[in-house]
């Protein structure tokens, strides 16, 4: 219902040092018309180039400290809110690659009153800015 | 003189919201300026602090409401039953967690839940006594495909009557009135790939009420349908047309209705939603609660162009005055 809008492309930033990144991040939010807890997130994976990184690579960071998406199933007690941006960290020696690349995010969820696995997903072509 | 009133569920502002462009208050002074003076709430999406509720902020939604002479009318509760990887949560957590939302329900001085409808009737029963002890209506929502005479929403039913109690019901989602496809429907399944003579055959299959299994087996297997005109044929499973004749039988079990809409037309009209059959018997079965807009439609639209929700409650809005004005005065003929 939301996928267009998952990804937000202007937040795109390596991380780790400046002359040797050793990853990139951006900000995200859940698509869905309600907030969820943390540990019905089943899956965050980022592609680049329709290449998808390794689950391990990914963290997830709503405001209260990065977890790995297997330390995020067990999150019972914390929450992605509506419509609110969460830091999604990606581990990718170099960080994110020059000139303009498509990034994908796709996001697993489970919704209790749905019999299948709510799916969403963005593509973008996004470049690091400046 | 009916005495329908008109509200507005914070969920068909939902583009706006979650894009930053309304904040909740902006929902219910938009709301109160069209008279859709009640309002419903999805906790889990309009508080950021779900489920952890203080009494500032109880006092903070209050204040919001009175500055807007607004009202809540009904409180949407969801129930994570897979909150864990592989197993669901117990039959008591399940209560539990029920539990947890009628009393926030009854902090926030809400007389009515819309309850998921996949949630067991059982489950229920051993909510009723919380529900009786805080006065608060639990309505099993009645969501398509369900419809008023389905097996399962009859279970609900059985146990109200059975347990003797005015807290347990149903709560009628008007998605079960889709007396014809909806055009936004159809035209993000043609920008996707469908064939528009395929896309005709799927509508007047449905205007026809053909059971949706055979047009999917025409689409799919003799068409050689695409994904997208499958899709869309799909889509037939959960585009039910029940009989607004039925209205007044299940009326008592009833005090709030999510008034699903899809778009309206220019002319404020749903060319979808059977709306001109349901209100008629709305009013001749005297029924008193809050027709409440739930507008669905911007998942359908926004590929292609903005959303505007506002003005598409505004419109339903329009329609709801003119249909109730009609059977006012066509009740008083008669």
């Amino acid at each position: 219902m939301f996928d267009k809008y998952l990804i937000d492309s202007a937040t795109l930033r390596n991380t780790g040092p400046a002359d040797a990144p050793t990853g990139f991040a951006f900000e995200a939010r859940l698509g869905y018309y309600r907030g969820l807890g943390l540990s019905m997130v089943e899956k965050l994976d980022v592609s680049i180039d329709g290449a998808a990184l390794p689950r391990e690579a990914v963290r997830f960071d709503e405001g209260k400290g990065p977890l790995s998406l297997d330390e995020m199933e067990v999150a019972y007690d914390r929450r992605w809110p509506f419509g609110a941006p969460a830091t999604i960290l990606v581990d990718h020696a170099g960080g994110f690659p020059e000139g303009e690349h498509e990034l994908s995010l796709l996001q697993q969820l489970r919704v209790s009153y749905l019999p299948f696995p709510s799916v969403n997903s963005d593509a973008k072509r996004v470049s690091l800015a400046g | 003189m009916s005495k329908i009133q008109r509200g507005v569920s914070l969920y068909s502002f939902q583009e706006e919201m979650f894009l930053g462009q309304m904040s909740v208050e902006d929902c219910i002074a938009f709301g109160a300026s069209i008279g859709a003076t009640g309002i419903e709430i999805l906790p889990e999406q309009n508080m950021p602090a779900f489920p952890h509720i203080d009494d500032a902020e109880v006092a903070r939604w209050h204040e919001m409401l009175a500055r807007h002479g607004a009202h809540f009318t009904c409180y949407d509760m969801f129930l994570d039953t897979k909150l864990r990887k592989g197993e669901l949560i117990s039959d008591a957590e399940q209560v539990e967690s029920i539990r947890r939302d009628l009393v926030l329900c009854n902090r926030l001085g809400i007389r009515n839940m819309r309850v998921l409808v996949f949630v067991r009737p059982d489950i229920l029963a051993q909510c009723v006594p919380y529900a009786e002890e805080l006065d608060v209506h639990m309505g099993v929502e009645v969501h398509a495909p369900w419809h008023l005479e389905h097996a399962w929403i009859l279970r609900t039913i059985e146990e109200a009557d059975r347990l003797g109690t005015k807290h347990l019901g149903i709560l009628p989602d008007m998605g079960i009135f889709m007396k014809h496809y909806p055009p936004e429907f159809r035209a993000r399944f043609e920008r996707q790939g469908a064939r528009p003579e395929v896309a005709q055959f799927i509508v007047d299959q449905h205007e026809q009420k053909i059971m949706c299994e055979y047009t999917i087996y025409e689409v799919a297997v003799k068409m050689g349908g695409n994904k997208a005109e499958i899709a869309m044929a799909e889509t037939l499973r959960h585009a039910p047309y029940a009989n607004p004749r039925r209205i007044g039988d299940y009326a008592p079990y009833f005090r709030h209705i999510q008034a699903k809409f899809y778009g309206m037309s220019e002319d404020c009209t749903d060319p979808t939603i059977a709306y001109d059959e349901v209100i008629p018997e709305l009013v001749k079965c005297g029924w008193e609660g809050t027709l409440s807009s739930e507008y669905e439609g911007n998942r359908w639209i926004q590929d292609v162009s903005p959303v505007d929700s506002r003005e598409q409650v505004r419109r339903q809005h329009v329609m709801f005055e003119r249909l109730i004005a009609k059977a006012d005065a066509e009740r008083e003929i008669a």
